[in-house]
């Protein structure tokens, strides 16, 4: 009765997918790296060892597959479709509407590696050790992406303005002014 | 250094925006070509199977 760790792994689609998704910024390209990913892992799913985070191993193959191929290319992978600053943006209109789209943009704009902590250890829960094994790189080097990641996002958020305003989307601050200016 | 670092607010606010993000890419439709590859891949698997006994 001992399970077979495939069947495990199409459960972590998804994240994986989301994951290809902040890496590439292209969806198209992202399905060919979760593909790539996919086929990796199932033809090696001896090397995985029992117990241990299928997760952060198939995150693991994925990001080695992206660099192997950016080196390839020798140049980075453009957001041709726009899939990662303007497709999540279909979601229902609410304040924070506008704020979640710049935040897209200005997310897409940092470097590969501060995107990838970022998601990482920001958005999928992995704690900076388990970041830097995946990335194979040191813990303080994972700090360091995360930190300059935060402060980059934050400078194009503006978030971190002195004014009370900081955090205030482009929607509230029209809004509170339009108050301020009104008739009645 | 520690002044350069974004305030625990703001930090708060990028976090819960990744989580967001990575959360609706994590909800959206698996594409076809994925679900057909698992397939592939398995019935591969079982014919090798088969082929051995």
């Amino acid at each position: 009765m001992i399970a077979d760790p495939r069947d495990e792994l199409v459960n972590h689609l998804p994240a994986l997918r989301a994951f290809a998704i902040s890496l590439t910024r292209n969806g198209s390209t992202a399905d060919d790296m979760v593909q790539d990913t996919v086929v990796k892992a199932w033809t090696n799913i001896e090397k995985f060892e029992p117990g241990t985070n299928m997760r952060a191993w198939l995150f693991t193959i994925l990001r080695n597959t992206f660099y192997s191929s950016r080196r390839k290319a020798k140049r980075e992978v453009a957001d041709v479709d726009g899939i990662f600053t303007e497709n999540m943006a279909e979601k229902p209109a609410h304040d924070g509407h506008l704020q979640m789209t710049d935040f897209r943009t200005a997310f897409a704009k940092l470097p590969d590696e501060q995107r990838e902590t970022l998601i990482l250890v920001g958005a999928s829960g992995f704690s900076y050790e388990e970041a830097a094994e995946m990335c194979n790189v040191a813990v303080g080097t994972i700090k360091s992406r995360a930190n300059r990641g935060r402060k980059r996002l934050a400078e194009l958020m503006h978030l971190d303005a002195d004014g009370p305003v900081e955090l205030t989307d482009k929607v509230t601050v029209a809004v509170v002014a339009n108050n301020g200016n009104s008739a009645f | 250094m520690s002044n350069d670092l974004p305030s625990e607010k703001a930090r708060q606010q990028i976090d819960a925006n990744l989580k967001r993000v990575f959360r609706e890419q994590e909800q959206a439709d698996l594409p076809d070509r994925l679900k057909e590859l698992l397939d592939k891949l398995k019935a591969q698997d079982q014919s090798g199977l088969d082929q051995k006994s």
